[in-house]
């Protein structure tokens, strides 16, 4: 299922002019606030009509402004979650759930509701009010009802941007359980690059209204010239590893393509696949193998790409096995070292730099 | 009681007046509250206007305006007797339309502040779940909104009965026929030694009108528990 999004608005002062595609899992729209991303999706949902607009899922068009193709919200079959819950505060829980299914059009149950409620761990508070719920309850709440709905495409506007730290923690792992068990496709608006690193298989960046880049979120997020969107203090790569064992010490040694990670002890089994990010403000680069060093993490890499920043930062993308690092130094260390693409390194991670929030 | 058959059947004229000018006048008051809450179109503070305009101008040019409209030689009265045969001038069920029209701007006025009290967003959010308009509407605002329905009501009822000079300048006071409870007063005040039965209305009416009060009061308390699921 793929999603198409050409969209053209103008406001006062303002511009909008997108156009990208969404495969299948999470595609994050990743700006700063008033770069146009909820504008986007409001479009894709029906809530927002651009001036210029071709938005279609697979072959059919959902928009499309050339032809008089309209289709009005209730009949587009895309859900929405929110930044706030906006449950029906008149329904019980459980109702707020049946509503799709009483009174909504799509009648195809793709979906088993003691599933769904399973899957959000919701099944405790079916029968309160919305108003007796905390924020977290009522954004799970709000995803379940959404996908009780039987949405071809899920939106998400910042889903999280509401809650607190703790909150976010708390739905975190349910929007990864939804990316990894149900096949639907998710636009995931964000300016978080934390979440977007943890969630996104596609990213989409945004910028006064334009797409700066839009591709594979490892790719994206281990391109040292997209840096200065991302935010240099969030940059980082995500890579893929494998748990390898929990050492008596309480570290978790963690394989990846190159080479052992040591992290704090983190839950799951010997095999399983980790998901970990490494910021580049954590990655420091040395010439010759450090021995005398308290690090842990030092894996053998080749410099892949230099971006001088403006000031006098700079971001080297260093490649290590198939795995890429971002590492955030200054321009007179890339001077003093004489860094240059293929120049052979080592990479120095900190191993505090991982935390076990970020690993999925 | 020193109330005779006359008194009494103004009373009983007057409930019933009431009734039929709220029950009425509602399905109407909500759609134009909800157009003036939610839609933007042309002419929308005109409708406003034309709306609040019984509030404004004087009951006795509002009955005027009844009157040549509706009266047997008025354009929409005359054609209501001759293609449905139904005359209202003079008739209880003319005192309903000068009922029906004073109270309409209070009854859309409470509606209409229930409305915008309503989160749209929770409109949207309910469309983005496959549910058509008219859904919405019935099974979210609706509910929603049931509160400043009821109490658009009451304020409806009570301005009704208490309605006089549109009402005695349309259908006049004819008792057993159109004298309700205020005009009834007023006769009662007309004529010497009716001092009693003219009080004894006052007291009736302000009996209606409290107990009109307690009663939305409560229910309004009960729908607000039951929406914020207390």
């Amino acid at each position: 299922m793929t999603i198409k999004v050409q969209i053209h608005h103008h406001w006062d002062g303002f511009s909008l002019n997108a156009a990208f595609e969404s495969p299948r899992g999470i595609t994050a729209i990743f700006g700063r606030s008033g770069s146009g991303k909820t504008s986007i999706i409001n479009a894709i949902s029906g809530i927002f009509t651009p001036d210029h607009a071709k938005i279609s899922i697979d072959q059919t068009d959902l928009v499309n402004t050339q032809a008089g193709i309209n289709i009005p919200i209730h009949n587009r079959g895309v859900g929405y979650i929110f930044q706030h819950a906006r449950l029906f505060p008149h329904l019980s829980v459980m109702n707020n759930l049946r509503y799709s299914a009483k009174y909504g059009r799509r009648k195809s149950h793709r979906f088993d509701p003691t599933e769904i409620i399973d899957l959000l761990g919701i099944e405790h508070i079916l029968d309160r009010r919305p108003a007796a719920l905390s924020g977290g309850e009522q954004q799970r709440v709000a995803i379940a009802r959404a996908l009780l709905s039987d949405p071809k495409i899920l939106l998400m506007d910042e889903p999280l941007s509401a809650l607190d730290a703790q909150r976010k923690a708390e739905i975190l792992p349910f929007l990864e359980r939804i990316r990894d068990n149900i096949r639907i496709p998710i636009l995931y608006v964000s300016h978080s690059m934390s979440e977007v690193a943890r969630l996104a298989n596609h990213i989409v960046i945004l910028d006064a209204g334009k797409v700066v880049a839009s591709g594979d979120a490892r790719q994206i997020l281990a391109d040292p010239a997209l840096v200065p969107y991302l935010g240099v203090r969030s940059a980082g790569s995500s890579i893929l590893t494998t748990l390898k064992a929990h050492d008596d010490d309480g570290l978790t040694r963690l394989a990846t393509s190159s080479g052992n990670l040591y992290l704090p002890t983190i839950r799951g089994t010997v095999g399983q696949q980790v998901r970990v990010r490494i910021l580049a403000q954590d990655v420091t680069i040395a010439l010759t193998r450090p021995s005398d060093i308290s690090a842990l993490n030092i894996l053998p890499c080749v410099v892949g790409d230099i971006h001088m920043g403006e000031g006098p930062g700079a971001i080297v993308s260093l490649r290590s096995g198939d795995d890429v690092f971002l590492a955030r130094i200054t321009r007179r260390s890339v001077q003093h070292l004489g860094l240059a693409i293929g120049k052979k390194c080592h990479a120095v991670i900190k191993s505090v730099s991982v935390s076990p929030t970020e690993i999925g | 009681m020193e109330l005779g058959a006359a008194e009494w059947s103004a009373v009983f004229l007057s409930l019933k007046v009431a009734t039929w000018a709220t029950v009425l006048s509602l399905p109407l008051a909500i759609w134009v509250a909800y157009a003036l809450a939610r839609k933007r179109f042309w002419g929308h503070s005109f409708l406003n206007a034309v709306v609040h305009l019984p509030l404004v101008l004087p009951p006795v040019v509002t009955g005027y305006v009844l009157l040549i409209l509706f009266g047997r030689t008025g354009a929409v009265g005359k054609a209501l007797e001759s293609v449905f045969g139904i005359v209202i001038a003079f008739q209880w069920t003319g005192a309903v339309l000068a009922a029906a029209i004073m109270a309409f701007p209070l009854m859309v006025r409470a509606i209409r502040l229930a409305i915008e009290a309503v989160d749209p967003k929770l409109e949207q959010a309910a469309l983005t779940l496959g549910v058509r308009p008219s859904l919405v509407f019935a099974t979210i605002t609706l509910p929603l909104i049931l509160p400043g329905i009821l109490a658009g009501m009451v304020l409806s009822f009570a301005k009704a009965i208490g309605e006089f000079g549109a009402t005695i300048t349309f259908v006049s006071n004819i008792p057993g026929r159109t004298q309700t409870i205020p005009s009834a007063i007023y006769s009662a005040l007309q004529t010497p030694g009716q001092e009693r039965a003219a009080m004894i209305l006052v007291l009736i009416s302000a009996a209606i009108a409290i107990s009109a009060l307690l009663v939305s009061e409560g229910l309004s308390r009960r729908i607000g528990q039951r929406i914020a699921g207390q």
